[in-house]
Order: structure tokens, then C-alpha cells, then sequence
């Protein structure tokens, strides 16, 4: 059985597509509660620095050193742009507007300069390869798995566990930060360690989908899931539901199509959220409607 | 290479107008993106516009700039709609929104690329450069066409001039007067797409961004008026673009569009750190005058409290022996307000601290100063 589904390269690209989602979207939840949503772009971006930084010292372009390394990249991104906001003298999407392009510029440059011969391309961290994720295999166990389920396995158990550690507290200091300070939560490290995750996520995922779709899969499937239930536990598990389907549909549809399966399954997200968006069972605009036509048939009759 | 050979070069004089045109456009239009809180839309805009270039490229079967734009143009405003219908009628805020429709267009753009590779049309080759600029494949043809577009932005700005000022700082005012503030807001959002489409060649849909944002923060930092502002934002993008092109001309292969962007950041540092009025150094400086002060101020008021209530003979008070006390103490010193005598008795002793006439004097006005209420 086991043996079957690693000779089966269909299955491991629906299996890491839905990992991707799952994972991203657990902590993309809380970045969209947060109203951060974009510090997922600066951080994907930014990224680029950080991979090409820590190839430049120690020469791997993979594996958990790359992981800490992201880590690093995106607590600097966040870092600098706090440090740029509470000068007072911009506000914080301004200043995500800068630190982002400077940080993926110097990573280019660097590039440019040092690496004519590295398997970096910037074409591939920004848009990433799906298709292949089954070419590039790590031994496991005994079976050749592909390195893209062992990497996302590790993030998605770092990230559930995170998640289900702190819920209670995560969810305290996401709806109210102060009453979270008052009893002592520290809400300002928790969301430094959110942020930890999210860039580790994003470097794990980007061989996969690459920097710009991983945003994709951190924000739009938790935006859907938003858009369905008030209950923070069930907007976690809609938003691995919605990426697990998107990655799926997405698959079959690129397949079909002949087009990139990791857009493919980004675009599906986008469906997923438009669908909520026009018929969820409270928020959406047809139930917005019909509510408000029979707030009104009740005024005038 | 000598000077001359490189401004006589047709490649480098076809980049560094390309670079100047994006940035008086970006600089102009992004002073009101940023003034009216929409700094991250160009960065949406800009990734909504791969699509586009994409569609455009299979409509019109090749490079073409012209069906490009208009590609562009296109799903880039589509993005700026879907975002508004997202905040305006749904739950989610702006952030989300806009991650939302940067990454659902990109992934489009993405799909749609994928596809023309499929279609193995040999003019393909290029389209790629969409994603991070191509500055040094810039074309004269295409520097007409920057041109013409930011003429066209410009003087629709200038058409719109009051009615954009005063919907950028009051909008309920302005939608008080009966203005067509939606309207105006559309009109703005247009010209920024504007600014994104010329900036796709030479900088790419990822550090657009930055040119529409930073040398607005960095104007702002030297003018308090919007036209100023503006002005001062237009010449900053202009300086950055052509330094950034003329580094990449005369470096090693280095690409164009992050030498620009790092020349336009390195801007907003030193408008940050040294701009009059709203410098950090600045402030930094003003607030230790402030502090030095305060000081000195305490201690004329003590040694002149104590003087109301001792008489001539009795020791003068403690008054702490911080590097800061100290050296103020000097200072005062300095410009006569007080007079330092060891006791007569042991050298091991401090200093007597008496206040000289003046010093009376102007510890006097800080009492009053001080007790006013």
C-alpha cells in the first residue's frame, strides 16, 4: 500500500499541495484575524534574501538550516518594518512597502554577484514547481520519499502543535491584546513566534508553490473560511478543508489544462473564496440580500 | 569605458529615460497613494498585472507593448475592483483583501504563462522579464510609450489637482461639497495602474512597490505641502532610477531593477535620519538641548530655593554628582550665572555652589516660570 503510493506521483502532488495549504493556513488564520494578512507578502518575499544569505555562508539549500534561516529572514522583515512604523514618520503598510523590495533586491544582487552556478533561480522562488516535487526524493524508513513531504511533514507538525498548545492563548491575544497583556500572556512573543512559523512555512513551501502562491494558501483560504463561521476552531479546520480541496481540484483541472499545477491550485482557492464570498450561509451577498428583503417586507407590511 | 562612450550608448540612454519616466510617474501618483493610506495597492496592482500582460500577449500573438498595457491595464483595475467589493461588501478588512487579490492574480498570471509555453511560440522569450524587469531590453518604442502614459497621467492630475488634495486628506468634506469622490478615488486608483504598467519593464511586478511608495516617504520627510511633496517625490524617483540604471551600466551584470530600488531606499534612510524639521537626528538633537535645559534650569531653581531659606554662611545643598549635573554645573558656570568655591577648611570637601548676581536674576524668572501654573 505504502509502496504503491510512493510510486504514485499524482498522489504525492495532491498529498504536498494539500500540506502546503494546511500548514499555511493555520497560521495564515491568525494573520488574517490580526489584520497582518500582508506581512505574509513581505515575509514570502523577503525570503529571498534569506535563502540566498544562508547559501552564501554555509551552503545549503535545504534542509533545517535553511528553515532557521527563514525564521531569521522573516523576524528581521518584521522587525524592521515595526522599527520604521514606530518612528512615527509612516504608517506600517508603508513600511512593509519598503522593507520588502530592499530585502528582495539585496538577494537578487547577491545572486547576481555570487551565484552564477547555484540551482537558485528566481524564477523558481517566486513561482516554484510542483510538478517535480516527486523527482527529489530523500530516504526514509527505507522508502524514497519525496523531499517536499518530509519538509512539510516537519512544518505541519511544528505548526499543529503550536496551534493546539496555545490555542487558548493564541485566540485570547488575537481578539483582545490587552486582556491577553493584563493576565500576563506576552501577546508580543506569541506573534513573534507566529511569524517564526509563517516564515519557516513559506521557505518549506516555496520549492513546492513558490513565494508569491504560498500567499495564496496562507491568506485566501482562511479569508474563505472567515467569511463562513465566527468559531475560531472551525475557521482552521474550513481553512485546511478548502486548501485540501483546492489542492486536489487543482490538480485535476492543471492536468487537464496542461497548465502550472501549483497556480492551479492557488486559482482554486480563489473560487473556493468567491463562492463563500457570493453564497456563504451569513456573510454572503445573497443571504446579505435576502435578509435585507425581509427586514423589509416585515417594515411594510 | 569612458564617459562619453557610455552616454553616447543607445542601450544606456534608452534605460536611463525609461528609468527617469517611471520614476516621476511612480513618484507623483504614490505621494497620493501614500498620503491616503493605500501604500501596498501599487504592490497588488502590479502582481494583478501579469495576467494581463499575459492576455494581451495571446490576443496580439507577440511583444507587443501596446496590447501589453492594455492587458495590464485591464486585470490590474479588475483587481482594484474585486479588492473594493471585498472590503465594501464582505467582512474582510483591506489586508486580507489585498493578499487576497495580489496572490488570486498572480496565480492567474502563473496558470496563463504556463499555458503560452504550451502554445510553443517562439516569441515567447521575454515575457518572463515582466516578473523582474528587463531594463536593458528597453526599446525606443517603449520609451515613447512610458512617455506618452506619463503625459497623459500628469495632466490628467493636473485637470484633477483640487478635488484629488482634498479627497486625499477629507474625504467626508469633499463628499459633503456634492464631489463625485468615488469617482475621484477611481481616477486615482487608474493613474497608479498607470505608474505600474510603465514600471513592469524596468523594475518587475515584485519591487513596484517600493517605487511607488518610497520616494513618497521620503518626500514627505522634506516638505509640508502636498505640492512640494509632490515635486520633491517625482525628482527622487527620478534620481534613483537613473543612478540605479547608471550603476547597473557601469557595474558587472548586476540587474537594474533592484539597483533602483536599493538607490531609493537608501534615499528614505537619509531622509529619515537628516531631513530639517522631521530628521530623527534632528529630533535626537532637539531633545537633548531639551533635557540640558531642564537641568540646569533645576539647579538654578534649587540653589535659589536654598538661598531664600538659609543664610549666606550655611553649606550649599547636595546636588548629586551625575556626569550630567556636573558638567552642567560648569556650564553655568561658564556663562556666569554661579560661582564654585572649594571651603577654605579641607580641599577634601566639594564645592560651594553660590549664585552670582545674574544668576539670581534668572533664577528668579525660572521660579515664576516654574509656578505659573
Amino acid at each position: 500500500m505504502l509502496e504503491a503510493f510512493f510510486n504514485n506521483a499524482e498522489l504525492q502532488i495532491m498529498l504536498v499541495g494539500a500540506m502546503v495549504g494546511t500548514a499555511s493556513s493555520l497560521v495564515g488564520t491568525f494573520l488574517v484575524l490580526r489584520g497582518n494578512s500582508m506581512l505574509s507578502d513581505a515575509i514570502s518575499h523577503s525570503i529571498v534574501f534569506g535563502i540566498v544569505a544562508v547559501w552564501l555562508l554555509t551552503h545549503h539549500q535545504s534542509g533545517p538550516v535553511q528553515l532557521i534561516g527563514a525564521a531569521l529572514t522573516g523576524l528581521l522583515t518584521v522587525f524592521l518594518t515595526e522599527l520604521l512604523a514606530s518612528s512615527r514618520r509612516m504608517k506600517q503598510d508603508a513600511a512593509i512597502g519598503l522593507v520588502f523590495p530592499a530585502l528582495f533586491s539585496i538577494g537578487v544582487l547577491l545572486l547576481n554577484l555570487y551565484a552564477n552556478d547555484v540551482h537558485i533561480d528566481t524564477h523558481t522562488v517566486l513561482l516554484g514547481e510542483i510538478g517535480f516535487v516527486w523527482l527529489d526524493t530523500a530516504s526514509v524508513l527505507g522508502y524514497d520519499v519525496p523531499q517536499a513531504v518530509v519538509s512539510m511533514t516537519i512544518m505541519l507538525t511544528l505548526n499543529l502543535a503550536f496551534v493546539g498548545f496555545f490555542f487558548k492563548e493564541l485566540k485570547l491575544s488575537t481578539f483582545d491584546p490587552a486582556l491577553a497583556r493584563a493576565l500576563g500572556f506576552a501577546p508580543g512573543v506569541l506573534f513573534y513566534a507566529l511569524l517564526m512559523l509563517t516564515s519557516s512555512t513559506a521557505v518549506a513551501a516555496f520549492d513546492a508553490v513558490g513565494a508569491v502562491l504560498f500567499i495564496a494558501f496562507a491568506i485566501v483560504p482562511p479569508a474563505a473560511a472567515y467569511l463562513l463561521t465566527d468559531r475560531l476552531w472551525l475557521m482552521l479546520a474550513l481553512g485546511a478543508l478548502i486548501s485540501t480541496a483546492a489542492s486536489v481540484s487543482g490538480y485535476f483541472l492543471a492536468v487537464q489544462w496542461d497548465v502550472s499545477i501549483g497556480g492551479m491550485m492557488a486559482v482554486m482557492t480563489g473560487v473556493f473564496l468567491l463562492l463563500a464570498f457570493i453564497a456563504g450561509p451569513r456573510y454572503g451577498i445573497i443571504s446579505q440580500r435576502v435578509r435585507r428583503h425581509r427586514a423589509r417586507g416585515l417594515a411594510s407590511s | 569605458m569612458s564617459w562619453l562612450t557610455i552616454l553616447g550608448d543607445y542601450t544606456f540612454q534608452n534605460v536611463v529615460m525609461g528609468a527617469a519616466l517611471l520614476g516621476i510617474i511612480s513618484g507623483t501618483l504614490g505621494s497620493f497613494a501614500v498620503l491616503r493610506g493605500q501604500s501596498l495597492l501599487g504592490d497588488a496592482i502590479s502582481h494583478a498585472a501579469l495576467p494581463g500582460v499575459c492576455l494581451g500577449f495571446i490576443i496580439a500573438g507577440s511583444r507587443h507593448m501596446g496590447s501589453i498595457i492594455v492587458g495590464a491595464m485591464i486585470t490590474g483595475g479588475l483587481a482594484a475592483l474585486l479588492m473594493l467589493a471585498l472590503t465594501r461588501m464582505s467582512r474582510l478588512k483591506t489586508d486580507a483583501a489585498l493578499g487576497t487579490c495580489l496572490s488570486l492574480f498572480f496565480a492567474v498570471g502563473v496558470v496563463l504563462l504556463t499555458f503560452i509555453q504550451g502554445m510553443n511560440n517562439a516569441s515567447q522569450g521575454g515575457l518572463d522579464a515582466f516578473l523582474f524587469g528587463q531594463a536593458a531590453a528597453t526599446l525606443r518604442s517603449d520609451v515613447w510609450f512610458m512617455g506618452g502614459i506619463t503625459l497623459a497621467a500628469l495632466i490628467m492630475l493636473a485637470a484633477l489637482w483640487k478635488q484629488a488634495k482634498l479627497v486625499t486628506f477629507d474625504p467626508e468634506f469633499a463628499r459633503s461639497l456634492g464631489m463625485p469622490v468615488t469617482l475621484i478615488d477611481v481616477m486615482l486608483t487608474t493613474m497608479i495602474t498607470l505608474a505600474v504598467v510603465v514600471g513592469l519593464q524596468m523594475v518587475g511586478v515584485v519591487l513596484m512597490a517600493a517605487m511607488i511608495v518610497a520616494p513618497a516617504v521620503a518626500a514627505r520627510q522634506w516638505s509640508r505641502h502636498l505640492g512640494g511633496m509632490v515635486m520633491i517625490a517625482a525628482l527622487i524617483g527620478v534620481i534613483s532610477g537613473v543612478s540605479g540604471a547608471t550603476i547597473s551600466t557601469l557595474g558587472r551584470g548586476l540587474a537594474t531593477g533592484p539597483l533602483i530600488i536599493l538607490s531609493a531606499s537608501a534615499i528614505v534612510l537619509v531622509s529619515l535620519a537628516a531631513a530639517p524639521g522631521r530628521g530623527i537626528l534632528w529630533e535626537l538633537v532637539r531633545l537633548t538641548r531639551q533635557r540640558w535645559t531642564l537641568h540646569s534650569n533645576q539647579i538654578l531653581y534649587v540653589l535659589y530655593q536654598t538661598r531664600l531659606e538659609q543664610d549666606e554662611n550655611e553649606r550649599s545643598p547636595w546636588l548629586g554628582r551625575s556626569v550630567f549635573t556636573v558638567l552642567a554645573l560648569y556650564r553655568l558656570k561658564r556663562q556666569g550665572l554661579l560661582t564654585g568655591s572649594r571651603p577654605a577648611a579641607g580641599r577634601r570637601q566639594a564645592r560651594q555652589w553660590r549664585l552670582t548676581p545674574d544668576g539670581v536674576r534668572e533664577a528668579k524668572q525660572i521660579t515664576a516660570r516654574f509656578n505659573t501654573p
